[in-house]
């Protein structure tokens, strides 16, 4: 391995890395603020990556789709807090895993009821096709970078949120003691609807912007899902900076350790889990 | 928990002399369809006994695994990987390796998984199922993503005696009947032990357990042991039948649906899983009989129990025939809503 391929495979990695993180920030928030476990994620991420599909075909512009795709994403997690996860707040989890895996297989058929069993592709949009010129030979997409970016940009902007402002103080509150933030008056039941969506909204997007990247097919929210827990699990459930490095992390190994040791290459992920639970059981950042 | 009532008992009774006596009456309901259905009967009576086994961990230890069907499908794995070609394997040799294989296995995943507790254990479990998943679906030796194919089903003979041809749907019929009556006297016997006593008090109030002086860690271990055993009969049995793995049988939607089974029959009681693998099942052969889209329908009973009926089928008979009886509600109540 020379040292031009080192240097796209770390940025394929940084890239991947962000872009799970991005996902997986949205289930950990939920699970650390709410107490729910949210294995319908993963369709949510799947449901992203069809309206840019779909928006796409119909406006033939993705930041059209991005645009359209977001509010709905928002209203579907509202939806499925208010008539749903409001009956599970008080529930053991075990409750919470059937009730969203059962919507998982509401959400996979509905996608095939909707767009058929075939994998489609959406373009990378025009302005960002191009490549950049790193060194003599070799050339980075553009759209990639700009993939990254925008994780970068909403972690950084999700840590100011929950760092600096109301809402973020409601919700560090929120999640180290409910009880108390509602002895004060604070209205959980709208913050736990906000929360929730703005979950659903963050795997959207995240299957929104890597709609270009990978195919649109079904079934693709299950393994992202499966990645999502074992980023969350590595990190400390509900730790937004566990789910960070935790994401990075997973990005390193899967981009790395299949060119290193190949025979491993599908179950490196979960050894790499199996080995922080050895030694943390509760995760690096719980 | 552990004294199920008499009238329970017969109904479960009734149900399996039904099953008991199908092949009598199956081709005078069933007509040509008969043996179809009697193999869907067996397919689901291997799906009650997973269903238990689950239980044991779910309702009883209050571990709640989404992997168990790991072990489900790594029971059939080992069956095709280490049986003859174009042989039949001996079942005496056969079937007690695959049970010990599962059990070191789930031996070295409680180890890995029983300091978590919690939504980390379900978590963790389902991470763990979905490696042996990949293991198997990206390797060469068991076939990828197809799988592989027992050609020859285990031989059970005595000395030169053939003892049962299991070639014979009836025969796996009976003897997975006989497996499931088997499991389920086990676990009840387990239950009534001071052992399954002390998983039922960790289920309750694991602090307290502790505080006695117990090592939990160690009961949660042998408990999740045992689980991976008896869903490795399962597996067994179901490699068996159709003498195909693959690797969705260990995936996590079977570790889902295994689940359900338990929750619609009722965690805890143990009949209750057998009776919601039935249920369950039975459902899921009838909406796809009329659609393509059974999946959406069988999501929504899902979401359905965990609204309507979260102590499951189990659990709403106990409350039924304990009206019937006007007993007042007993100490068993308390251990019971903490499911």
């Amino acid at each position: 391995m020379d040292l031009t391929t080192i240097l796209i495979q770390l940025l394929n990695s940084v890239q991947y890395g962000l872009l799970l993180f991005l996902i997986s920030s949205g289930l950990t928030l939920v699970f650390g603020i709410m107490g729910v476990i949210n294995l319908a994620h993963g369709a949510m991420y799947m449901i992203g990556a069809y309206l840019a599909y779909a928006f796409v075909e119909w406006s033939g512009s993705f930041s059209v789709a991005l645009l359209l795709g977001i509010p709905v994403m928002l209203v579907v997690g509202i939806i499925i807090e208010r008539f749903l996860i409001d009956h599970l707040y008080k529930k053991d989890h075990l409750f919470q895993v059937l009730l969203t895996f059962g919507l998982i297989l509401i959400l996979n058929d509905l996608q095939s009821l909707i767009w058929g069993n075939d994998t489609h592709g959406v373009p990378i949009p025009e302005v960002l096709s191009g490549s950049i010129t790193l060194t003599d030979t070799m050339q980075y997409p553009v759209y990639r970078l700009t993939v990254s970016a925008i994780c970068l940009v909403l972690a950084l902007g999700m840590y100011w949120v929950i760092q600096k402002t109301r809402l973020g103080m409601t919700i560090r509150a929120g999640a180290s003691n409910r009880e108390m933030v509602e002895a004060l008056g604070i209205n959980v039941r709208t913050l736990f609807t906000i929360i929730f969506a703005a979950g659903v909204a963050l795997a959207g997007l995240g299957g929104m912007i890597s709609a270009p990247l990978s195919s649109v097919y079904p079934g693709m929210g299950d393994s992202v899902l499966i990645i999502c827990l074992v980023v969350v699990v590595i990190g400390g459930i509900g730790s937004i900076k566990g789910a960070f490095w935790g994401a990075m992390l997973i990005g390193l190994v899967s981009t790395f350790g299949p060119i290193l040791i190949p025979s491993l290459a599908s179950v490196m992920v979960y050894l790499v889990m199996a080995i922080v639970l050895l030694v943390k059981p509760r995760g690096l950042f719980a | 928990m552990y004294n199920t009532p008499r009238s329970i008992t017969l109904f479960l009774g009734f149900l399996f002399i039904l099953l008991l006596c199908y092949p009598l009456y199956g081709d005078l309901i069933f007509g040509s369809k008969s043996s179809f259905y009697m193999q869907k009967l067996t397919t689901i009576i291997i799906f009650a006994i997973l269903a238990m086994s689950l239980d044991l961990l779910v309702g009883v230890s209050g571990l709640v695994s989404m992997g168990h069907a790991l072990f489900f499908g790594f029971a059939g794995y080992v069956l095709a990987l280490i049986s003859p070609e174009y042989d039949a394997a001996n079942i005496w040799i056969v079937l007690p390796a695959v049970l010990a294989s599962c059990a070191v296995i789930g031996l070295v995943v409680a180890f890995l998984t029983i300091k978590t507790s919690g939504i980390y254990f379900i978590m963790v479990t389902l991470a763990f199922g979905q490696m042996a998943f990949y293991f198997f679906n990206d390797s060469d030796f068991a076939g990828g993503s197809d799988g592989m194919y027992i050609m020859m089903k285990p031989a059970v003979m005595l000395g030169d005696i053939q003892l049962l041809n299991l070639e014979s749907k009836q025969t796996i019929f009976y003897t997975s009947l006989a497996c499931m009556a088997l499991v389920y006297l086990i676990l009840r016997m387990l239950l009534r032990s001071p052992f399954g006593q002390v998983l039922v008090g960790i289920h309750a109030n694991e602090h307290r357990v502790k505080a006695i002086g117990y090592n939990t860690n160690h009961y949660k271990i042998v408990s999740f042991v045992i689980a991976a055993t008896l869903a490795g009969l399962a597996g067994f049995l179901a490699a068996t039948q159709y003498g195909f793995v693959n690797p969705s049988q260990l995936g996590w939607h079977t570790s889902g649906y295994a689940l359900m089974m338990v929750i619609m029959g009722g965690a805890g009681t143990i009949f209750g899983p057998a009776l919601g693998a039935f249920v369950f099942e039975i459902l899921h052969s009838f909406f796809e009989s009329f659609t393509d889209h059974w999946l959406m329908l069988m999501g929504t009973v899902m979401i359905a129990v965990v609204l309507f009926l979260p102590n499951g089928i189990g659990g709403a008979l106990l409350e039924f025939v304990r009206k019937l009886e006007k007993k007042p509600v007993q100490a068993q109540d308390g251990e019971k809503s903490d499911g």
